[in-house]
């Protein structure tokens, strides 16, 4: 095993990190200030791919598709933020993740409608096609490369946004003592309904991103929301710097665990045995991970104070 | 509770909708509708899935995302134990495969108790959100597992080829798996109300609306939360093992988590903690299923729809309006 290898699969658990950043920094914020478990974060993601690959085919521009996934999925958020979620911000859980699995079952079976039960494509735009030589590595994709790009300015915007602006400050306002900023004259619907909004277009954002790489299909925001919502429970609930480093973690994990763990069994097993093992567990890693660590710290690594 | 002369009316309710269940496939078999039977079957067994979900989520309060684990476990006992009958091949240290259903139940709710305990003892160190994250990271864990692990059919999934058998019945038959499975379900249910008459049920129940209070009258909410998730598990697995052999086929689709978000489903549309909360939901969700898979092939959306407005405008379900609010809170 080459070190070039190694560090291009560290990379691509890096892009995966990032992705799902961007999907966890949504739905921690949103657990956060107001206090909801949205399972329906996955289809916002979803939505993002889809308006992203069906205005890229009619326009021909990714670009055109990226701004309008992130218009259908932040207009997709807000409606639903009005017409469903705010009746269920006084709701225990279990009535939160109930209405919110019935989201799932309306968007996904919405977009089949919509767009039929075939997956569609999306193209890598021309700019970012090829690879990019990188020391050590030799040649890696720049897709790859731009969407880790894309992850790390949204992170520094998203601190800036909720350190430096009077948006964050009442979004952290909003953590501490909903009643209280409400008090203050803080026009609580409308910042709940934007905050929805704006981790409805992260997540957007993720979909149409990684839709150049997958197939634009329904139901693509499952596997991806359960990784995020394992990310967010590692982090710790409600925290952004956690969200961070829990998706990292996640994303280098598992990839490099599907890399190294049936090389590791071969060393002391036969190849495909070892294989066999390596694929069973790799896939079970950050699950472990997860269960580990809630063991120990049961309110994650970044416990938000509250 | 005191004892009341008259039958409540939430027990009239109870009696009508389990005559109902019978009902529905002894007209249907008269009449040589065998489909109308599996559909009843179908109800019976999800309704005994829910009924052991609701231990832990209606009485003691742990939303548990992560039931279909042992629902699915419970099927791949009965698929994996069945193929190597089939087969005649022996299991691990020569252990033969069986295809007899009271010891594929036995195996099934032994496995699942050995596996829920040390779930249930890392999940119940966590509340909340937290507690339905964990229990849904050990689910997929197990999918994952399934998924990957081909020696039973990793994601195609593994056919049971002949149902099993249980002595001096011909399971074959429809009716006859019918009623094995609501004998099952009413012994399920017995269990159920015996739990929560007892001191054990009263306890949890008291964790459930407040865990401070119950340790300080000294008992540990710790402990009888895992025996009810255990407890829970163990009445899940059988279902499983009962559904693998009513569509005499188990795949890794038991095994996700759309399963646990609907064993959830089936108790929030009947009525939480209610003794016949899961039975009403099972027959209301295979009955919309079917109606509106009919209507219209997007049923899913509509079913979407109605479990929303369910959620959202009439908590309590369905027996909240056929039986009136519940007596426990």
């Amino acid at each position: 095993m080459s070190i070039a290898l190694l560090i291009e699969q560290l990379l691509n658990g890096l892009q995966l990190g990032v992705m799902l950043f961007l999907m966890a920094a949504g739905l921690t914020l949103i657990f956060g200030v107001m206090g909801l478990i949205n399972l329906a974060h996955g289809s916002l993601y979803m939505v993002g791919a889809f308006a992203c690959a069906a205005v890229a085919a009619a326009t021909g521009s990714f670009w055109i598709g990226l701004v309008a996934s992130l218009i259908a999925s932040a207009a997709a958020g807000a409606i639903t933020e009005i017409v469903v979620i705010r009746r269920l911000y006084d709701r225990d859980h279990l009535d939160q993740v109930l209405a919110t699995f019935a989201l799932i079952l309306m968007f996904s079976e919405g977009m089949r409608w919509l767009f039929g039960s075939f997956p569609l494509y999306l193209d890598i735009p021309p700019l970012l096609q090829g690879a990019v030589p990188l020391p050590g590595v030799g040649q890696y994709q720049l897709y790859r490369l731009a969407i880790i790009g894309v992850g790390i300015v949204v992170a520094i915007g998203l601190y800036f946004l909720i350190a430096r602006t009077r948006l964050g400050m009442r979004i952290r306002a909003g953590e501490s003592d909903r009643e209280m900023i409400g008090a203050l004259g803080v026009d609580i619907r409308t910042l709940y309904t934007v905050v929805f909004a704006l981790g409805a277009a992260l997540a957007g954002l993720a979909g149409a991103m990684v839709g150049a790489l997958q197939s634009v299909q329904v139901g693509m925001g499952e596997p991806v929301l359960i990784l995020a919502f394992v990310v967010i429970v590692i982090g710790g609930i409600g925290s952004i710097k956690g969200a961070l480093f829990g998706a990292i973690l996640v994303g280098v994990v598992d990839t490099m665990g599907r890399f190294l763990l049936p090389k590791i069994f071969a060393l002391v097993l036969p190849a495909a045995q070892a294989g066999l093992i390596g694929a069973a567990l790799a896939s079970m890693l950050i699950y472990i991970v997860m269960a580990f660590i809630l063991a120990f710290r049961p309110s994650g690594l970044f416990a938000a104070q509250s | 509770m005191p004892p009341k002369p008259r039958l409540s009316r939430e027990t009239v309710v109870n009696i009508l909708l389990a005559l109902m269940l019978l009902a529905f496939p002894l007209g249907a078999s008269a009449m040589g509708e065998t489909f109308y039977i599996t559909l009843a079957t179908r109800i019976v067994v999800l309704a005994l899935a829910a009924v052991g979900l609701n231990i832990a989520l209606g009485l003691g309060g742990l939303v548990s995302f992560g039931h279909a684990a042992f629902f699915g476990l419970g099927g791949y006992v009965a698929g994996i134990l069945s193929t190597h009958a089939f087969n005649a091949e022996p299991l691990l240290f020569g252990i033969e495969g069986t295809t007899s259903m009271p010891v594929i139940w036995l195996v099934a709710v032994m496995i699942c108790g050995i596996i829920a305990l040390p779930i249930g003892a890392i999940s119940l160190r966590t509340t909340g959100v937290y507690f339905i994250m964990i229990t849904l990271a050990f689910a997929q864990m197990i999918y994952f597992f399934a998924v990957s692990w081909p020696a039973y059919g990793g994601e195609d999934g593994l056919s049971i080829y002949v149902r099993n058998e249980f002595p001096g019945v011909n399971t074959a038959q429809p009716l006859s798996f019918f009623l094995i499975c609501y004998v099952l379900l009413m012994l399920a249910l017995g269990l159920f109300w015996l739990l929560r008459g007892a001191r054990f049920g009263a306890a949890l129940e008291a964790g459930r609306q407040n865990a401070t209070r119950l340790a300080a009258v000294g008992i540990a909410p710790f402990n009888i939360r895992l025996v009810a998730f255990v407890v829970s598990a163990m009445m899940t697995g059988i279902a499983g093992a009962l559904f693998a052999d009513l569509n005499k086929f188990v795949s890794p689709s038991m095994l996700s988590w759309h399963m646990s978000g609907e064993l959830i489903v089936l108790i929030i549309l009947g009525g939480k903690a209610r003794l016949f909360g899961p039975v009403a939901g099972a027959m209301l969700y295979v009955l919309i299923e079917y109606a509106l898979g009919g209507i219209t092939e997007h049923w899913q959306f509509f079913l979407g729809l109605i479990l929303l407005c369910v959620v959202l405008f009439a908590r309590g379900g369905l027996l909240g309006l056929l039986a009136g609010k519940a007596r426990h809170g």
